[in-house]
């Protein structure tokens, strides 16, 4: 796959991708975790964040110093013009002329495909609303397939898929790599309809259930369900208890299970798992860099 | 006695015909009739029998032909109309609606939560699948059926 199928290239939306330009992401990361080299020297990142982050921010922050690169942004829009009412599209016009290619979260979805639109420079999609999370699920998958080797496996997804937008990047990739999808979510935090529709539309072997049974599954992605979705505290906190994971959830797990969440967790995944080579959220975590360092490389076309 | 519709012949300009019955309203307010052209004499006659079985609504606007991109918007919420222009009396030109590929401006977002909402920008939505209606925001990514979209009507 030559230079010129990413060089200036937008990553909104996993949609956009083709299988082969994510394996082609993908192999690009292992390299950059073998030692990256002074490739974006000269070059500057802006870091659009409108909406809080911890992990996104920063490994996008360590894969361009790692790359030689600048960084500017903001982490807290109520810092800047954006208070005193500034439009969206203004501020992408703003910062398309200090940076070369810009990161942006958002809260409302569509917003990095309208900064696309709008700006001559590349944007990459870090989270818009519920929508979309691209280089979440690349991170995803990089540690599905550093852990097991392979993509087409059983994946149990858990906790509010109704609402979590890593989930709904991450079920279109697994769909294009032949993964069987086993979700599970409490009553009214369900998948979207139309999603499932898209995914059954692509093949997708799939199953839904309220109940977790994890016998057979190989990755376990859990995912947080927040309090405020429920109108019934009562109700929460009774679901909240259904889907922790515990060592006792744990047994009569297949021995190489791998148990993954995109983080920040509450109380879903207990610590007392993290110990164990079951729990790889905090390799997700690392693996965020190199795979942020591929997409940066690919998309300013010196990878 | 026969039962008659008594709707009277236009000489010069647009029948809609074979509307989904109930949606005549809904096909001025898309065409903005009432907003753009307040003195253009429009009938409107709803759930009138078909011929072809069932029921159906028809509007005729005197003094109007329609443009393409007209055309179009009436697909969105009336898949089976026809329209036809009318030219000293006599039908000049006959045509079913048919769907564009891609829909701008016409309808807005049903996600309230779409930048679309929120940001000076024209609509815009990919036609997935035309019959029953199946539209996708180029922006939120979210798909719209014909409840939404009849609903903004």
């Amino acid at each position: 796959m030559g230079k010129t199928v990413f060089a200036g290239r937008d990553i909104i939306s996993i949609r956009d991708l083709e299988k082969e330009e994510i394996e082609h992401i993908l192999r690009k990361a292992e390299e950059m975790e073998k030692g990256p080299a002074p490739l974006l020297r000269g070059r500057t990142l802006g870091l659009l964040f409108f909406e809080p982050s911890t992990r996104t921010r920063l490994s996008f922050e360590v894969a361009m110093k790692k790359l030689g690169g600048e960084v500017i942004g903001f982490s807290d829009a109520r810092l800047t013009s954006v208070a005193k009412g500034e439009s969206l599209i203004d501020t992408i016009k703003t910062v398309e002329s200090y940076a070369d290619m810009i990161v942006i979260r958002h809260i409302r979805e569509g917003a990095a495909r309208l900064a696309a639109e709008v700006s001559e420079k590349p944007i990459i999609n870090a989270g818009d609303g519920p929508n979309q999370h691209p280089t979440q699920t690349l991170l995803d998958l990089f540690t599905i397939k550093k852990a097991l080797g392979r993509l087409d496996i059983k994946v149990t997804l858990v906790g509010d898929l109704k609402y979590g937008r890593t989930v709904h990047s991450l079920v279109y990739a697994l769909a294009m790599f032949d993964a069987t999808i086993s979700l599970v979510s409490p009553k009214g935090l369900e998948m979207p309809s139309e999603v499932l529709e898209d995914l059954k539309a692509m093949g997708a072997a799939i199953e839904t259930s309220n109940e977790l049974d994890i016998s057979d599954t190989q990755a376990l992605y859990v995912t947080r369900i927040q309090k405020e979705r429920f109108p019934d505290p009562e109700e929460y906190e009774k679901v909240k208890g259904t889907y922790k994971i515990t060592l006792g959830t744990l047994e009569g797990a297949r021995k190489d299970l791998i148990i993954l969440h995109p983080l920040p967790r509450v109380d879903e995944v207990s610590p007392e798992i993290d110990g164990t080579p079951y729990a790889r959220y905090f390799d997700q975590v690392a693996n965020g860099v190199p795979v942020r360092m591929a997409v940066l490389g690919l998309v300013a076309g010196v990878l | 006695m026969t039962k008659e519709i008594k709707v009277e012949k236009i000489k010069e300009g647009t029948v809609i015909d074979h509307i989904s019955s109930g949606q005549a309203l809904n096909v001025l307010r898309i065409l903005g009739i009432a907003k753009d052209y307040p003195t253009t004499a429009v009938t409107v006659a709803m759930n009138v029998p078909s011929k072809k079985g069932g029921r159906k609504d028809i509007v005729k606007i005197e003094g109007r032909e329609l443009k393409s991109d007209e055309v179009g918007k009436i697909s969105l919420i009336s898949p089976n109309a026809t329209i036809n222009i009318i030219r000293g009396g006599a039908v000049f030109r006959k045509k079913k609606v048919t769907l564009p590929e891609r829909i701008e401006g016409v309808v807005r977002c049903s996600n309230p939560n779409c930048i679309s909402n929120s940001e000076p920008v024209r609509t815009r939505f990919a036609v997935e699948r035309k019959e029953p209606i199946k539209l996708r925001c180029f922006y939120c990514e979210r798909v719209m059926v014909r409840s939404d979209i009849t609903r903004q009507f």
